[in-house]
């Protein structure tokens, strides 16, 4: 039993009267309210007692926990309370779980991204059960004269067993919420844990399948305005006039006008990306109708001249050179080549990488490219905003309120503490919805037009505007001795704008595996925006190297686990360099588990099997596919995957997540590419952006975690980069080809 | 603008609007039926999907006009509380990542599986496909539709 103080951020234990369900919260309200996802409804309480900002208890023992994180899918809106329900010690039917506001006075990081919600919110969560628990259990102690030490807990209900009293939290709650908060608390062993590591189903489940609101598109409100923008057809392009004559008249159209997101010279932190600074609005009653005067729009571009904006992000101010001019895929797909070719910026050197290919036996050099990526969340960008003389409220999907108030705040000329910004259940987010200039663009619509205002991108916007994954270029070298030891590695990559081996990947694996070891980056500037994508950098990088990996292995005469392991294990026993920044023994850990879960080694007829493994966002996942062909279409049968994330919290919706990102990879491997052409982006909705679809989807996936008591790692991304070398790998058991160029399958149905 | 009487989860329903107007912005704008979602407008994701007579359509693309007094039914309209075969074994399988794909996931299951009770995988997959989860929830869906028919 773990003592831990409560000084960690003490001021979300404080009783607050905030939350207590007044000001503006009640107009929201609809999103709030969250029956569990089972038949019998709980009986609600006829008053609740505040403990903390996390939870608040009701006369009867029903507890309502509050989710602090946005939810997109990551399933957090279940996992994070069960964390607080667990060091509370309640029976989870007795809880309510509700979106807790955005609200930096009383929660840390209110931020999806990074696999990084559950692995920092983990102590503070558990902390706010905790001090309820020591609360309850103080309030006992004093109502039956007994020593707080003496009163235990079990689900919901406090014991005294000297004198036989107890009594449930619903007794003790009104007592427990006067009492000061506690100076320490004890936490739970992980082998007393309960509800951690039991799968409980998905607290909005019955919502989602019975289809009430909780998106922000279903958000709605009496007068509310629906709002389009239109942006520029180009990247390169800008706003030069408009022509509203026709539009202006057509039924249902309150207004037609010009916006400009942020003021000029405004200083952007490395979330407020904006592709096109001006846009034009289109207001009116009804969506069908603001769309239909939306293509009545005649709008004039012209191509804009390069620019330099400041940007103040994670390395400080920098400033930012956009280049003018119309790009083409085919140009980029020069540029990269040719960028390749020149020595790069050196992030890493161990030995004397150029000696020892002089002197090897074989050199094996190959070249990967990956092209940009449209997020394409199933629901569109979109936000509600209400914006008067006094007040902003704001409602919808954004992955990251703590990145854009300020901007907002800037914007609207309005003080931080008159914005209201509410969190909805997003449509899925991907990295897209850290970025939130719709947001600001709703809240400057409202204002302009005096009304509540829905902001809705139809899906061309959406894929249209930018903020893609980057596209990516790496090629590798490695040098083997006349006894097929690796003695030597190389890695050159960059990317458009942005290299795949920033922050800390030119230190992952092999660094500190090979003596003679090179990495070096570079990038080229470009008017296409780019944003976060899961996993970062990793989703290329992580590939390359693996596909990589599994040629150097097939060339040594190796198997590839077998190779992979050997690896790991000079990288514990013997490690190269400083700075290596991953556990050798955690990444051999699920390379086993996949190489046993997956019977590798037994391998059946027809039955093409491609391995891959990654450490990126704190977590280790190893990939075992097995594909086969029908029809001339590569099909996985059989995806296998190993993770090591620390302690798993809800173990069957933490096997989901892994299941969506192993489809995810394998439709992006496959099919995913944005291409432009005089800077139009090639693609702009289904019929011609190519999704992975329900018979492309493996027909089976298993998902074995290591069991450990590790504190809980990543989740979200961690699957997903080494998808790409795993479909790689297997492809070329079967056509004898290797796959360098993704996607691997682009518009062609059949393998050819 | 016109008036039409619409025949929506068993009630009959009056709207005043262009013509035009998709079924889906019908329910969405007019209605506050909000389980229809906007995918695509294009009819090329399925997320809009309502049943019109029982059988499983894109609104995102179907005019009021041509409606008529055919019945329509929503997701709101599937069961009375959420108690359909379908949206039982899709909380039994826990299938949902962010949610939003999921009715018109539902309501094609539903009409298909109405169809045919006893499909096969490749006919599942070729019914299904129309349906984009960019979650990727596709192996549970599949398991849910072999649930919901077993059951």
């Amino acid at each position: 039993m773990a003592i831990v103080k409560t000084t960690y951020n003490r001021r979300s234990f404080l009783k607050t009267t905030a939350l207590a369900g007044g000001g503006m919260m009640l107009g929201f309200s609809w999103l709030a309210g969250c029956q569990p996802a089972s038949e019998e409804a709980l009986e609600m309480p006829k008053e609740w007692f505040e403990i903390n900002s996390f939870l608040k208890i009701g006369e009867n023992g029903v507890v309502t926990i509050l989710s602090p994180n946005p939810e997109f899918g990551q399933n957090v809106k279940t996992a994070m309370p069960m964390i607080v329900a667990e060091e509370l010690d309640v029976d989870w039917k007795q809880v309510i779980v509700e979106q807790a506001p955005f609200n930096t006075d009383l929660y840390t990081r209110q931020f999806t991204g990074g696999s990084q919600g559950i692995r920092q919110g983990w102590q503070g969560l558990r902390m706010a059960g905790a001090t309820a628990r020591q609360l309850l259990r103080e309030a006992a102690a004093q109502a039956w004269q007994a020593p707080v030490e003496e009163i235990t807990t079990e689900a919901g209900v406090l014991y005294h067993k000297n004198s036989g009293k107890s009594a449930g939290y619903g007794e003790m709650a009104s007592a427990a919420a006067g009492l000061p908060v506690p100076e320490e608390v004890q936490l739970k062993d992980v082998k007393d844990f309960r509800i951690i590591g039991q799968s409980r189903k998905n607290v909005d489940g019955l919502k989602i399948v019975t289809g009430q609101p909780l998106f922000g598109v279903d958000y709605r409100r009496d007068g509310m305005l629906i709002a389009m923008i239109s942006h520029p057809p180009a990247f390169g392009m800008k706003l030069k006039s408009v022509d509203d004559s026709a539009a202006r008249n057509m039924p249902g159209i309150k207004d037609i006008f010009t916006i400009k997101t942020y003021e000029e010279e405004y200083e952007r932190n490395a979330f407020d990306t904006n592709t096109f600074p001006e846009l034009v609005a289109i207001v009116g009653n009804t969506t069908w109708e603001v769309m239909n005067a939306k293509k009545a729009l005649r709008i004039e571009w012209e191509p804009f001249s390069d620019y330099t904006e400041t940007v103040n992000s994670w390395g400080g101010k920098q400033s930012v050179r956009i280049p003018a001019g119309l790009e083409n895929t085919s140009g980029h797909i020069a540029k990269m080549a040719e960028m390749a070719a020149k020595p790069g910026n050196v992030l890493r050197k161990d030995g004397d990488p150029e000696a020892a290919f002089k002197n090897a036996a074989k050199v094996i050099e190959r070249t990967y490219t990956a092209p940009f990526l449209a997020h394409n969340c199933m629901e569109p960008m979109n936000f509600f905003a209400h914006v008067t003389a006094d007040k902003a409220e704001l409602a919808g999907p954004l992955q990251a309120p703590e990145f854009i108030e300020q901007t907002l705040s800037a914007r609207l000329g309005m003080p931080l503490e008159k914005i209201d910004i509410h969190m909805t259940r997003m449509g899925g987010g991907f990295g897209r919805r850290a970025y939130s200039h719709h947001m600001v663009e709703a809240a400057v619509i409202s204002q302009k037009v005096n009304a509540p205002v829905k902001l809705l991108y139809t899906r061309e916007d959406d894929m249209t505007f930018g903020i893609y994954r980057p596209a990516y270029h790496a090629t590798y070298r490695a040098a083997l001795d006349a006894d097929n030891n690796l003695i030597a590695y190389q890695v050159k990559a960059g990317g458009i704008p942005e290299s795949p081996l920033g922050r800390g990947a030119a230190n992952r694996f092999p660094a500190g595996a090979v003596d003679n070891y090179l990495a070096e980056e570079w990038a080229i500037a470009s008017n296409i925006t780019i944003g976060a994508f899961r996993a970062p950098r990793s989703n290329f990088i992580g590939g390359a190297e693996q596909s990589f990996l599994d040629e150097v292995a097939e060339a040594a005469g190796k198997d590839p686990i077998e190779f992979r392991l050997d690896l790991l294990k000079r990288a514990q026993n013997n490690p190269v360099g400083e700075n290596n920044d991953y556990d050798p023994a955690r990444y051999a850990g699920v390379l086993e588990l996949a190489r046993e879960k997956s019977g590798w080694g037994q391998e059946q007829p027809n039955i093409h099997r491609g391995v891959a493994a990654y450490f990126c966002h704190n977590s280790y996942v190893a990939h075992v596919l097995d594909l086969t062909i029908e029809k001339g279409k590569p099909r996985i049968e059989r995806a296998c995957c190993a993770i090591d994330c620390g302690i798993v919290i809800n173990p069957d919706a933490a096997a989901n997540m892994a299941e969506g990102a192993i489809v995810d990879g394998i439709g992006n491997a496959f099919f995913g590419a944005m291409t432009f052409k005089e800077g139009v982006p090639e693609k702009n909705n289904f019929n011609n952006y190519r999704m992975i679809r329900i018979g492309e989807a493996p027909k089976a996936i298993d998902v074995h975690f290591v069991q450990n008591d590790i504190d809980p790692t990543g989740m979200g991304e961690p699957p997903f980069p080494p998808i790409f070398g795993a479909v790689a790998n297997a492809l070329y058991k079967v056509t004898g080809r290797r796959s360098y160029d993704q996607p691997f399958l682009g518009d062609k149905q059949v393998l050819g | 603008m016109a008036n039409f009487t619409l025949s929506i989860n068993g009630k009959k329903q009056q709207v005043d609007v262009d013509p035009s107007t998709p079924l889906l912005w019908v329910l969405r704008d007019h209605l506050n039926l909000v389980g229809a979602k906007y995918g695509c407008g294009v009819a090329q994701c399925g997320s809009c999907t309502v049943h019109l007579e029982g059988v499983a359509v894109r609104s995102c693309m179907l005019p009021i006009s041509v409606v008529g007094n055919q019945s329509i039914t929503t997701i709101e309209g599937l069961s009375e509380k959420g108690d359909h075969p379908v949206q039982k074994a899709w909380l039994e399988h826990d299938v949902a990542q962010c949610g939003y794909c999921q009715t018109g996931q539902i309501m094609n299951a539903a009409a298909f599986l109405k169809a045919n009770p006893n499909p096969s995988d490749e006919e599942i997959e070729a019914a299904m496909s129309g349906n984009i989860c960019r979650c990727g929830t596709y192996v549970r869906i599949k398991a849910v539709i072999k649930t919901a028919a077993a059951g």
